[in-house]
This record gives structure tokens, sequence and C-alpha cells, in this order.
């Protein structure tokens, strides 16, 4: 009987999910294109990846994109989640308007964002013209086109950072804090002793959600840069579109989003271990 | 006032601070949108458009097929929504409520498989979409996403805190599980299906690297697709541009003032989003 309640997502998952991901390294196998014939290729996919410079470059960018992005938006999370917890006035809608992003589209918020940071009429340039400061080509230099997607991606995910973070505050029983008031803790004291280790686990949990998801970020760098100026801003899943539908190149796109999926989960599985090895230690501790 | 003195000033004017830095690129968004198209060319853009310009919204009707894009995309959000959400519920039900061989295993692989992220297997679910002959239409752009793993697992977090003598209570009725999941376990259900409802739309109506696979005709391109189209021009209207970056992101911000409640509920309870 509860195969009848399973059996509709099942069907779905089966076809859409678990066969394209087998099929993936089917492909991944061969020379294939879309119009001429295809033939086994054996692993020559995979070799072209480790001689491939575009490949390391592509790689070397979602990395530093996930580095820049992941522990500045945590932070910044943490710090609204920590100050709107307090009592104050507005917080409700101050609250509000930092998560409100959670609900604006990649597409919108990259056309935005590339209005914002547009090299001649952009209102920052604007902004730092005004503050004596000199203009910046934000998007059209291969070295600030990068920290412009960062700087968006910030936009984006702060406030889910800071709902999470708020949750778990919620959750940190008032006594504690009480406790560590009659004791004399400062306020500073309070946040290294109480708050911070109690946070621990959201921080990991959001660590990971974040990098998967600058792993696999696409919609605001293909709208705001393309890949571009040159190179500078292609990542690996930029990469894998051009590959296969630019280029036609199914196989070798097929190899990389293979190497993007071990590279996730990798990622995944060494977090979800050293996870659980600081909280056997603080267990044991 | 006694509560501003028990909270500091300087950490409350940051905030303040912070807050008005997440809300300009919205306000510059409405300011661009309704502003004459001369004046965003200014060197130094004045805060406030010198006249407000609708027909800045109009245009984007009349010069590009933006109802026909609103039209798709509404399309495809309600049919997975249906879908989905349909699936999801039965699909959680019985992996909360069901003792059945292989179980944890499936629900295991399920959730793990769906962590996927869709970008990694654009090729080979371009290559299943064309071979079922759905490129170009709504069902391949709906269809793939239907068995997602955030509905999977919400429902089945949500179902296993329902009693479960309410449910053998209409077995001893007699009533078959069909009628049981219908009558008894989706009435209790409401809150769950909010959030799923609320989720999934957003997610449908904000997608866009899938549609822009399957979708390849104008005629068939969604909002956020339209959109794309709009900011690749050479010579780019931004006054054009912003106006339709507010008509896509209009529904979302009206379901967030409504079900603000609802996604704070639905992110912080899985980390999904």
């Amino acid at each position: 009987m509860p195969y009848i309640f399973i059996a509709p997502n099942l069907l779905l998952f089966s076809l859409f999910m678990l066969f394209p991901l087998c099929y993936a390294m089917f492909i991944s196998l061969h020379d294939w294109d879309l119009v001429g014939d295809t033939s086994f290729a054996g692993l020559a996919n995979y070799s072209r990846l480790v001689t491939d410079p575009l490949f390391w470059t592509a790689l070397r960018q979602t990395l530093l994109y996930a580095g820049g992005a992941v522990p500045a938006s945590l932070a910044l999370g943490m710090l609204a989640a920590v100050g709107l917890n307090q009592r104050m006035p507005g917080r409700i809608f101050m609250r509000s308007i930092f998560f409100m992003p959670v609900v604006v589209s990649g597409v919108a918020t990259a056309v935005i964002a590339s209005w914002l940071f547009n090299d001649n009429y952009g209102v920052i340039n604007a902004l730092l013209e005004r503050a004596g400061l000199s203009r910046v080509n934000w998007l059209s230099s291969p070295s600030w086109a990068l920290p412009s997607l960062i700087i968006t991606t910030l936009w984006l995910r702060v406030g889910f950072c800071m709902i999470i973070y708020l949750a778990a505050l919620q959750s940190i029983p008032r006594t504690y804090y009480e406790a560590a008031r009659i004791d004399g803790a400062s306020a500073l004291q309070q946040f290294i002793h109480i708050t911070w280790p109690l946070l621990r686990p959201a921080t990991f949990l959001l660590l990971i959600i974040n990098v998967i998801y600058s792993f696999h970020v696409f919609d605001l760098v293909f709208v705001m840069t393309g890949g571009g100026p040159g190179f500078s801003t292609t990542v690996l899943v930029q990469y894998i579109f051009n590959l296969a539908f630019a280029s036609s190149e199914m196989g070798y796109a097929s190899a990389m989003g293979i190497a993007l999926y071990a590279l996730i989960l990798a990622f995944t599985v060494l977090q979800w271990l050293a996870g659980r090895r600081s909280e056997v230690a603080m267990g044991g501790g | 006032m006694a509560r501003i003195r028990s909270f500091p000033l300087v950490a409350w004017l940051l905030l303040a601070c912070g807050t008005l830095v997440m809300a300009s690129p919205i306000y510059w968004m409405l300011a661009t949108a309704l502003r004459p198209r001369a004046e965003v060319f200014a060197a130094q853009p004045s805060l406030w458009p010198s006249r407000l310009v609708w027909s800045n919204i109009g245009a984007v009707f009349t010069q590009y097929p933006t109802l026909q894009w609103l039209a798709n995309t509404a399309t495809i959000a309600v049919i997975a929504v249906a879908i989905t959400v349909t699936i999801n519920l039965a699909c959680g039900y019985a992996f909360a409520k069901f003792r059945f061989p292989g179980r944890d295993v499936l629900f295991f692989l399920i959730l793990s498989a769906l962590m996927i992220p869709i970008q990694v297997i654009l090729v080979p679910e371009f290559l299943v979409v064309s071979w079922f002959g759905l490129l170009n239409t709504n069902w391949g752009v709906i269809l793939p996403r239907c068995a997602e793993a955030f509905g999977i697992f919400m429902t089945r977090q949500f179902m296993l805190s329902l009693p479960d003598e309410l449910i053998e209570a209409g077995r001893l009725d007699g009533a078959g599980e069909l009628q049981i999941f219908w009558r008894i376990v989706l009435p209790l259900s409401r809150p769950l299906i909010a959030v799923l409802v609320v989720f999934t739309f957003m997610w449908r109506w904000n997608d866009f690297a899938w549609p822009l696979v399957v979708l390849t005709d104008q005629q068939h391109f969604t909002i956020q697709q339209g959109l794309n189209l709009l900011k690749g021009d050479p010579n780019p209207n931004w006054p054009h541009i912003m106006s339709l970056a507010l008509i896509s992101i209009a529904p979302m911000l009206a379901i967030f003032v409504a079900c603000q409640r609802f996604i704070v509920q639905g992110v912080a309870n899985t980390g999904l989003k």
C-alpha cells in the first residue's frame, strides 16, 4: 500500500534525476556532440580536464568566489542576527528588510546589480565620485568583476544566514546569559563563551549550504558578466554551460559536471566528518 | 525611550545603516523604473526622479511580450505547485507513517540524489527532455523539478508528529488508505501545505538556468528569461529594464509581505533555499 503514495514521486525521480545522473557518466565517456556521430572515448574527457587550463581557471574562480562570499555572508548574517535578536525599536522591520532578498530571483538581482555597478551611469560610481574617490570599472575590468559578483551575492544571502542564526539564537536558554551576568561577564565575554559555541551547529549548516550554493552559482554570473570580461568570472557551471550549449561538446561538459558533483559531494562529506569530530571532542571535553 | 537606552545606540545605528544598504537596490530599481530615460545618463543622478514617468511600465507591456512571459511563468508555477505539492505530500506521508521493506534506504537515496543541483546534470537532463519532445514546452520545465527533496523532507518531519491513533481510528472505521490520507491527514496538514505551496511557487517563478535550456523560443520565455533578454540589448533601456524587474519581483514581494511567517518557518526548519 505505501508504494502507491511513493510511486508518482519515485517515477519522476527516476526519470529526471537518477537516470540523468547515470546517463551523465555514460555521456562523459564519449565524444558526443548534438549533430554528428558519437564515439567511445574512454577516460579521454577526464584526462582533458587535467590539461585544460580553462578548467583550472574556472575551478580557481569558483573557489575564489566561494572563499569571498561564504565567510562574509556568514559573518554579516551572524552580526545581523545577534543585533536584531535584542529588543529595540524597529527590529521587526529591519529583520524583514534583511530577509527580503530571499524571495528575489537571481536574474532580477543580477539586473539591478548590473545597473548599480554600471561603469558610466551607475549610482555606486556616482557616490564614489561624490565622496572624492575615483570611479571603478566594476564589471568591465577583470580584477573587479569577481568582487562585484561577491558583493551582489552578499545582498542575496545575508538575510538567509541571519534567519538560520536567529532561530539558533532563540533556542539558547535565557538563563545562561543571566547566570553569566551574575558572574560579572561582559557582553563580549558572553558572546565568546555562550553565543559563539552554541551557534556552532548553525554555522556548520550554513557553511555547507553556502559552499554548495557557491559551487553551482550560475544565474548571477550568466546575467551580470556572462563569464567575462575575458574569462575572469567564468565559474564552473558557466564553463559547463558554454561547452554544452555554445560549442556542443556534450561529452566533455558531462565529465565536468561529474567532476563538479564529486567536488560538492566531497566537500559535504568532509564537512560532515569534521563537524562530527568537533562534536565528539566537545562532548568528551 | 527606555528601550533605546537598554540597547547601545551605536549598534542600533549600525543596524539601521545595514537596513538602508539592503533596501537601497530595491529603491534604486523603483527610482530608475519611473525616471525619464534622458535622466539616467546623468553623471550625478538625483536621488529622486524629476518627474514620475508611469508610462515606462505601460511601455514594457506594449513593446515586449511581457504579458505572454508573465502568463507562461504563472502557468508553469501553478501547474508545478499542484503536481509537486501533491506527490511530495503523498511520498513524505508514506515515509513517515508506513513501515515497508527498503524504506530507509529509499528515503536516503531520494534525499541524497535530490540534493544534486540541476546545474550538474544540465546535459543529460536536456537530452532526456528532448527525447520526450518537451523542448519549448511548459512540461519540459515543470516535470524534471517535481520530485523536490525539500517537500519530501518537510512532509516527513511534519507527519512524524501526527498521532498514529488518528490513522488507526480511520482504519477501524473501514476507511481506505487514500480516504484516510485525503480526509484525515491532509486537513491536519494545512500549515505544512501552506509552506510547500509558497516555496514551490517562489522557486518556479524565480528559476532561470533550467528554463534557459528548455525554452529557446521567445514566445515561450519565462519572465526571468525576458528580463535577461532586455538586459542583453546592446543599447539597454534602463528604465524599461528596471520596470520589467519591478514587474517580475512584485508578485514575490506581495507573497513575502503576506506569507513572511511561512517563509521564515520553512527556511529555519530545513535550512533549504
